[in-house]
């Protein structure tokens, strides 16, 4: 069973919904007027696309009817797939490695995003593929981070460069990376310290640990992930802009995408920000991770629940 | 960047007015943009509808239309509406005697479970109680460890059992320990789990019936979307919430999931989490958030961030020193407690009125790093006195501070204006303080600086030596 079958599978088991799913209450053939447009916002503001993005894709589809290019209201969410898929082209969602050397991937993210269970299931992927992974235990702040780690990479049996709770994360970043190239790893994937992007001193600290890596390991860090929660609201969007303004973010790692929220919001991001998605997580095992895949992702938003 | 609605509704009325009437469609109209706010505070579209139109119902009513600033009324009837849907406020945590008191925490996986039951631990604590924290989250790895960590960092025992795979078991066995200890509230750390799934929330409802909690909260992140609505129901079918605790508040979320949850659980809303330090706790305060919600700026907010900064002696200090006139070591100093209290362009984004004008006006923070390197080239003596600060000693600050003379100058020229605003400033009341700062800050952003005549009750700095030297080698040129 394909993994975005088993997430349209756990969205049906969301048994009631707050709105109806618009595609059962679009009648077939029916010519397109003000309160199908209308149930289609909805629906498009429930899956968090937010109100700009909404307000744009809904003006696209009323110009296509307009212009004729659609007639009936079977062919709206159609004509919407096509548009958002194009948002994310196949090129933009490959991960970024190094030619030579170790391909550096640094992790970020506010607190509770999913950062560290994010990096052990990039450790899996990669390490699947055939890769030497070595983690770099960055958060020193909250307390036990390092040891959720730790025991990650022993589960996942991968080499670990920790400090001690408390410890400079830049230092832990230029261990970390010294280590990668002595033990001529393929990859080193950085857990950083959650943060919100509102701290101005942490997003800082967030720079500098970036400054370490790109002075260590030439073009490294090679990929710079943003983890969201998929229940998260318009903020993502600050977020996804100032982290951008600290770090070079690369990507977007959706976590928790078997909730009953469809993570919408990246539509939104995409919208404004020019950031595609890289992966998404679907479960609590290293396994739940899957590169990003636009159309089963559009699939889901729009599926209909039982 | 939403503007302020006032300023939206403002210019709808005024362009109607312009042409005569006002009908009702125009207070519809305005209600869409009421509706666009609460949208992009992530407040559920249905629970917008159904406020949009149980307003736009009052404001009819209320005969908006023929009052004569329509725009302030009718931001205050949506302002009233959503303190009230928020509210009421009830921040009580009914103990029972004899304790323990069970207080359990449930949520979603990274909603801050596990650090809100260190700061309801600190909370209880400050308040004369004894509680005792149990670490019943056994899936997330660590996750023993962090209540651990945290539990002696606010000075509260923690009942763990390793290698055990029964939550429930763990919290009955907590519960035990709390009535032999004799600590008098437990507080359950439960792990995060995702609403739809079956078997932890029915895991979640058995422990509930185990430990038969006193009090059941629910944890909300509060940058949670439209889903906020999902999580409060599945939840508050399968456990007796008594209330709700949105966390990550010190973040710029507009907040909406607060009303959200609120209105699908008619649950209080008990406290909001606003920071990671473990005293980061509030009882909530639905005024605020409304503000808040409606991109009007959160201004208590905003006031208490400056209050951490400064004591009171201080503030007493410098408000002396503001009649008096300001120098520049005390502007050095604000200059560092303004960088202390985060970017300067989140702080005014707090200020009501201020976010349209200035989110994209963009203050320079490099600009006040290049005050300070020139400030601390500056001698005491100088810094003091700044009006002894002739051509010679530019040169030599310039040359200090890796600077400009100009730049030099055009320090000095803004510190006179800011000095003489302080000064008429320094003997208004607070609430024209708090205009004035407004003021001040609009004509900064759109790069005029304002003149403020100080009062003629201001007693003139006697003129010194070197002023007399500087007035009349400058008049010798």
């Amino acid at each position: 069973m394909g993994l975005f079958d088993r997430l349209i599978k756990g969205l049906t088991k969301t048994r009631e919904k707050i709105s109806r799913t618009f595609r059962s209450i679009l009648p077939f053939g029916r010519r397109i007027d003000d309160a199908i447009i209308d149930q289609l916002e909805e629906t498009m503001l429930a899956d968090d696309m937010g109100p700009s993005a909404t307000a744009r894709l809904i003006g696209e589809v009323r110009a296509a009817y307009k212009s004729g290019e659609i007639t009936e209201t079977q062919e709206i969410i159609p004509f919407l797939k096509r548009r958002i898929v194009a948002y994310w082209p196949e090129p933009d969602r490959q991960l970024r490695l190094a030619e030579a050397g170790p391909t550096v991937i640094l992790v970020v993210g506010i607190n509770g995003s999913g950062k560290t269970t994010s990096v052990a299931k990039l450790c899996h992927h990669l390490a699947t593929q055939g890769r030497t992974v070595i983690l770099g235990a960055c958060d020193t702040f909250r307390a036990a981070a390092v040891a959720q780690l730790t025991e990650w990479s022993a589960r996942l049996g991968v080499q670990i460069v920790k400090h001690n709770q408390g410890a400079d994360p830049g230092a832990v970043a230029y261990d970390a990376c010294e280590a990668a190239v002595a033990r001529n790893a393929d990859v080193l994937i950085i857990d950083t310290a959650g943060r919100l992007h509102t701290q101005d001193h942490l997003m800082r600290e967030l720079n500098k640990i970036q400054r370490v890596v790109e002075k260590k390991i030439p073009g490294a860090p090679h990929e710079v992930l943003l983890v969201l929660d998929s229940t998260i609201g318009q903020n993502a969007i600050n977020q996804a802009r100032m982290f951008s303004q600290h770090v070079k973010v690369t990507g977007l790692f959706l976590a928790k995408l078997d909730g009953s929220a469809k993570g919408g919001i990246v539509i939104g991001i995409r919208d404004q920000i020019d950031i595609p998605v890289k992966f998404v997580g679907l479960g609590e095992t290293p396994a739940d991770i899957e590169p990003f895949d636009p159309e089963s992702f559009v699939e889901a938003l729009f599926s209909e629940s039982e | 960047m939403f503007e302020g609605l006032t300023e939206r509704f403002g210019s709808i009325f005024r362009q109607i007015r312009g042409r005569g009437r006002i009908t009702e469609a125009n207070v519809a109209e305005a209600m869409r943009d009421v509706r666009t706010a609460l949208l992009e505070a992530d407040v559920h579209v249905q629970v917008v509808k159904q406020f949009c139109d149980e307003v736009l119902a009052k404001a009819l009513g209320a005969k908006v239309i023929e009052t004569l600033h329509p725009e302030q009324v009718l931001i205050k009837i949506v302002h009233d509406e959503l303190v009230r849907l928020m509210g009421p406020v009830d921040a009580r945590i009914p103990y029972v005697t004899p304790g323990p008191t069970v207080v359990m925490l449930a949520g979603l996986q990274g909603s801050g479970k596990t650090t809100t039951c260190g700061k309801l631990a600190r909370y209880m604590i400050n308040r004369g109680k004894r509680p005792l924290l149990v670490a019943a989250d056994l899936k997330r790895p660590a996750a023993i460890d962090q209540l651990e960590v945290i539990a002696s960092q606010v000075g509260a025992p923690c009942y763990t059992e390793r290698g055990h795979d029964s939550p429930v078991k763990v919290c009955r066995n907590g519960v035990a320990q709390a009535r032999r200890t004799d600590r008098d509230v437990v507080v359950l750390d439960t792990a995060g789990r995702l609403a739809i799934d079956e078997e932890l929330m029915a895991e979640v409802a058995q422990i509930a019936q185990v430990t038969a909690p006193h009090q059941i909260y629910l944890v909300i992140d509060a940058m949670t979307g439209q889903d906020a609505v999902n999580t409060a129901r599945r939840f508050n079918e399968r456990l007796e919430l008594d209330g709700l605790i949105l966390t990550k508040f010190d973040s710029d979320t507009r907040g909406g999931a607060a009303l959200s949850a609120k209105t699908i659980t008619g649950k209080p809303i008990k406290f909001i989490g606003i920071g990671e330090k473990l005293d980061a706790l509030e009882e909530f305060h639905p005024d605020r958030i409304a503000g808040r919600i409606l991109g009007m700026g959160d201004v208590v907010t905003l006031v208490e961030k400056a209050q951490k900064q400064y004591d009171a002696k201080e503030a007493a200090r410098l408000e002396q020193k503001m009649v008096k006139g300001l120098d520049l070591e005390d502007f050095l100093a604000q200059m560092r407690k303004m960088k202390a209290m985060g970017s300067m362009k989140d702080l005014i984004k707090m200020i009501p009125g201020m976010s349209a004008e200035l989110a994209n006006a963009d203050v320079d923070e490099d600009e006040l790093a290049r005050y300070e390197a020139i400030i601390h080239s500056m001698t005491p003596r100088e810094r003091r006195r700044p009006e002894i600060i002739e051509a010679s000693r530019r040169r030599r600050i310039a040359r200090g501070s890796g600077t400009d003379v100009k730049d030099v100058s055009q320090l000095l020229k803004s510190f006179a204006q800011v000095r003489d605003m302080m000064k008429v400033m320094g003997r208004m009341s607070l609430a024209d303080r708090m205009r004035s700062v407004g003021q001040i800050a609009k004509m900064a952003a759109s790069g005029v600086m304002p003149r403020f005549k100080a009062s003629s009750t201001v007693k003139k700095r006697r003129e010194t030596k070197a002023d007399k030297r500087k007035r009349r080698k400058k008049h010798r040129r």
